[in-house]
């Protein structure tokens, strides 16, 4: 077990106490605040030559994003870490009862290759903030994030408490044979299960935040330019691969007749005439992946794009219309710069359409009709929602962000990263004294012993005598 | 195979239909189930009383009165508790509509236990049911009575389509093979194991509630008197087969024989002299567990009862004293009316003796000096705890109930039930309008859109009119700088 010694060393720490005070864990984060400041160039370059992430969009989630995160659980942790106080009962009256946050102990983060310092960064405040001991395992398809990951974020943090750990996949599962205490995995819904059935092992709660194929419904009353830019924005942000992207739509055959100008106007005028140059568009982040995005425009027709360069892993924004359910484009989540239509014939079609499907990690509808909006919130189910715009429900940090079914399990972001990282547990401190309380559930049981329990423990319903 | 995926494809029809997502519709459900406790209350004390040999005073308190306490609770909370929650929005989404849906997972599957084998089922079904859910419940099978029961009166109550209870017990692995959307375990840890990794196939969140050996740390400065009464309640109550019962205590060697004499006079107290013959004792459930917690008594000083009886499968209230940590009975959980006292010099050996194992489902800690007990539950980790007491903080439905590490993941009681069994879904309802503010983020890029989106982004609002009016001055801003530039 090669990282056997790694993790022990990691819980000798754990066990000594040291990321218990919270002072220490500001510290860590300041750490890492300073990371994000000083790194700054090094993760534009980094992250623009794993996949030519346009350094705008670089700045906003690797950086910026991170920077809010980090700023809220700053401004918020001693309130969070804080024993919360809850009501009692008529026999706990006297006493004090309070969910106390524990950390678990050693966790593992996993994350993956397309926000390659975000969905390890966002984890990692919040599992720092609970005051646990951390292993972070980046992606290594995204090498040279890998590389400045390894190789600096120990600069900044305590060494004895948190790692970095590279490795392939034969490596990650020998990293997954040891025990942690929590995991925490981001990436795809396959890799997902392999994740949890290694924690079985060892009965470690996890999150898995995986994927799916996020529909987009835009319904015939609609301003269909806006549409047009939000979805395209959407949808072509970090060239198509992003979890959360808007994957296919579903609209009725008149509004993909008019969607398709305003599609066409809207990538032209974020990408100009000729996307290949555009800084502000990205590349496919492996050969491997290239082929497989590739393989998907076989599909429908293209309506808008549909050029490739082999050697750039470039795949242009392309739409593709009349997509048939059974089309490569339809049967797994496209994750490059592909938008496929498929025609229904109204809402009603779409929300089976939809809940046919496994459950997405993300839904969205355009319409002027917040009726419609509404009946597509209500009747299906998803991870989030995002109602007239895409993405955009993951930038509040006071929404939790994670998927069900298939899109995953847990979730995160702001304090419910805090929560997801600390164990509550419920403490009851009780009084010596008073014993007389007590008396009614000892033993030899009598009629009038339960005529007093029955007093002091029942609820009432409200309209009744309430003894609460 | 084929009776199980039937009974699961039924529920998952019965979810997809819609009917059990209105209030309405729950709440009937609750309601139902409030009055089979309340019409059927006999027959669930006598079958109860048929698999622990406990007594109706005893399966009441312990059992009924909890579920109907539950019951009260959710049917008065629910409205709130499933109401969608705004969230706080930040200056860029201050127009629009944010909130988290709790919204129901689907088919949810309740494995119970037979140690408490009322309680362990009706509990989750009453948060699964109010969140939503369409239900499948597996009951103990070692607990036939109460699973037959159950099985009879459920669907005399509640539509058997969206609750479903497995009678003849069906074996648990078959049943994991097919896709939950929810599964809650109450049992071992060995079993929990097999439980997640079958979950892990159709990634389905579990809630384990599991066990472990609960420690008992006695401080030389408190009341033994008072001390002792409350640990051998909590103890020996369903003859030592509670998942939070103290396992083993901990104290200083000087105050040993003061505990044994005070736990000694309790059990007179509320047993009397012939405990075998008082109705208020209860019995092990089965043979197996019996000839298992015999086998631990083996090898040990025994400084109070080790009567036993096979036929009958008692066992006597038993202290074991001078116990070494090392020995078979400091390996398992007990589970049995057998209790074992270890030495420890001080507070320091106590936590690093708890320290050195798995976490457990409780611990308990008994001392006058407050500050020794928040010291305590600080340096040492466990699913819940109770001061100065046993078991009660299992009765405070406001505090979550459940495990960490070994002894479980995810917990449930009260609000934490439905919070359990629902999906909290994120919502952003935006306008389609007001497309000024978004062009900051759309490409092509430029040093300007990028410092004004860290503003919007940075800055936190909730409400007020204040807010608004700065917001809407802004997006004509950036509208007119984006154009112009």
């Amino acid at each position: 077990n090669p990282y056997a010694g790694l993790v022990s060393h990691l819980r000798a720490a754990w066990l000594s106490g040291k990321t218990r005070p919270l002072e220490y864990r500001v510290a860590q984060l300041e750490a890492l605040g300073h990371f994000l400041e000083e790194r700054k160039q090094d993760i534009l370059q980094a992250t623009a030559l794993d996949m030519g992430k346009p350094s705008f969009e670089a700045y906003f989630t690797e950086i910026l994003l991170c920077k809010n995160e980090l700023n809220d659980t700053l401004n918020n942790l001693s309130r969070w870490a804080k024993d919360e106080h809850v009501d009692k009962n008529l026999v706990t009256q006297l006493d004090s009862a309070f969910i106390r946050k524990d950390p678990f102990g050693v966790v593992l983060i996993i994350s993956p290759w397309n926000y390659p310092i975000h969905l390890f960064l966002m984890p990692l405040i919040g599992a720092i903030a609970a005051g646990n001991c951390v292993v972070v395992k980046p992606s290594e398809i995204s090498k040279n994030t890998e590389k400045l990951v390894a190789e600096m974020l120990t600069c900044y943090l305590d060494s004895d408490c948190f790692a970095v750990v590279t490795a392939d996949v034969e490596g990650t599962t020998r990293l997954l044979e040891n025990k942690f205490d929590y995991i925490f995995f981001t990436g795809s819904t396959s890799v997902g299960r392999i994740v949890m059935t290694a924690a079985a092992k060892h009965l470690t709660p996890v999150t898995l935040e995986l994927g799916g194929k996020n529909p987009c419904y835009v319904s015939d009353t609609c301003d269909v330019q806006n549409v047009a830019r939000r979805v395209v924005w959407g949808r072509f942000y970090n060239a198509g691969q992003t979890c959360i992207a808007p994957d296919y739509v579903l609209c009725s055959v008149e509004m993909q007749e008019k969607l398709m100008p305003a599609l066409r106007e809207a990538i032209t005028e974020f990408y100009g005439s000729n996307p290949k140059e555009s800084p502000d568009f990205g590349r496919i982040v492996g050969d491997k992946q290239f082929q497989r995005v590739r393989a998907l425009l076989g599909s429908g027709r293209v309506a808008i794009g549909g050029q490739t360069d082999e050697k750039e892993r470039y795949v242009a924004p392309t739409v593709l219309a009349d997509v048939q359910p059974s089309d490569p484009a339809m049967q797994e989540e496209i994750f490059g710069p592909i938008l496929p239509i498929v025609v229904v014939a109204n809402v009603d079609e779409a929300i089976d359409f939809i809940n046919a499907r496994p459950r997405p990690l993300a839904i969205y509808a355009f319409s002027c009709d917040s009726k419609v909006v509404n009946q597509v919130l209500e009747r299906t189910s998803s991870g989030g929602f995002c109602g007239n715009d895409t993405l955009m429900h993951v930038t509040l940090t006071s929404l939790p962000f994670g998927g069900i079914g298939n899109s995953g399990l847990g979730k995160y972001h702001g304090k419910f990263t805090f929560d997801t990282f600390s164990h509550h547990r419920g403490c009851l401190h009780r009084n010596m004294g008073l014993e007389a309380i007590n008396s009614p559930r000892y033993p030899p049981y009598t009629q009038q012993k339960m005529g007093l329990l029955l007093a002091t423990f029942e609820i009432k319903r409200k309209g009744m005598c309430t003894l609460l | 195979m084929g009776r199980m995926q039937e009974a699961v494809g039924r529920a998952r029809a019965a979810f997809r239909s819609g009917r059990s997502r209105p209030l309405g519709f729950r709440l009937q459900q609750l309601q139902s189930l409030e009055r089979m406790v309340r019409e059927k209350e006999q027959e669930i004390l006598a079958a109860i009383g048929a698999d622990l040999r406990k007594c109706g005073h005893n399966a009441y308190s312990h059992e009924i009165l909890g579920v109907l306490g539950e019951l009260a609770l959710t049917m008065e909370k629910l409205p709130a508790w499933a109401a969608p929650r705004p969230v706080q929005k930040n200056l860029l989404t201050l127009r629009d509509e944010a909130y988290i849906c709790p919204e129901p997972l689907g088919v949810v599957l309740v494995i119970g236990a037979w140690n408490y084998p009322f309680v362990l089922v009706m509990q989750p079904l009453i948060g699964a049911i109010a969140a939503g859910n369409a239900v499948v419940v597996k009951p103990s099978e070692v607990s036939e009575h109460t699973a037959q029961l159950i099985a009879d009166i459920l669907p005399q109550y509640l539509d058997p389509v969206h609750v479903r209870l497995l009678f003849p017990v069906p074996e648990t692995t078959e049943l994991l093979t097919q896709r939950f959307d929810h599964i809650l375990y109450t049992g071992n840890s060995a079993v929990g194991k097999i439980v997640m990794a079958a979950a892990a196939k159709h990634l389905t969140p579990v809630t384990l509630e599991l066990g472990g050996k609960s420690p008992c740390y006695i401080d030389k400065d408190c009341d033994l008197t008072i001390a002792c009464r409350r640990i051998t309640w909590g103890k020996f109550m369903n003859c030592g087969q509670t998942c939070i019962a103290p396992d083993y205590i901990l104290c200083h060697p000087s105050i040993q024989s003061q505990v044994v004499e005070n736990i000694k006079a309790t059990l007179q107290e509320f047993y009397g002299e012939d405990v075998k013959n008082c109705p208020d004792y209860e019995r092990i459930v089965n043979k197996r567990h019996f000839k298992r917690i015999v086998s631990l008594l083996e090898g040990q000083k025994i400084a109070h009862g080790g009567e036993t009886d096979e036929a009958s499968c008692f066992i006597a209230p038993t202290i074991l004293t001078d116990v070494s940590p090392e020995s078979k009975v400091m390996e398992e959980e007990i589970f049995g009316p057998v209790l074992p006292i270890l030495s420890v010099e001080n507070v320091d050996e106590a936590i690093e003796f708890i320290n050195g194992r798995e976490k457990p489902l409780a611990l308990y800690v008994f001392s006058n000096d407050k500050k020794l007990i928040k010291r305590v539950i600080s340096e040492t980790s466990s699913g819940g705890v109770t001061g100065n007491d046993v078991i009660m903080h299992f009765f405070l439905a406001t505090l979550p109930f459940g495990g960490v590490g070994n002894s479980g993941m995810g917990s449930y009681h009260g609000k934490h039930s439905f919070d359990t069994f629902s999906h909290h879904r994120s919502c952003l309802i935006k306008n389609l309008k007001m497309e000024g503010m978004n062009k900051l983020r759309y490409p092509p890029s430029s040093q300007k859109k990028l410092d004004m989106a860290k503003f919007f982004l940075l800055k936190r609002f909730n409400k007020g009119r204040f807010g608004l009016i700065i917001l809407a001055l802004l997006g004509v801003v950036a509208a007119v700088v984006i154009k112009v530039s």
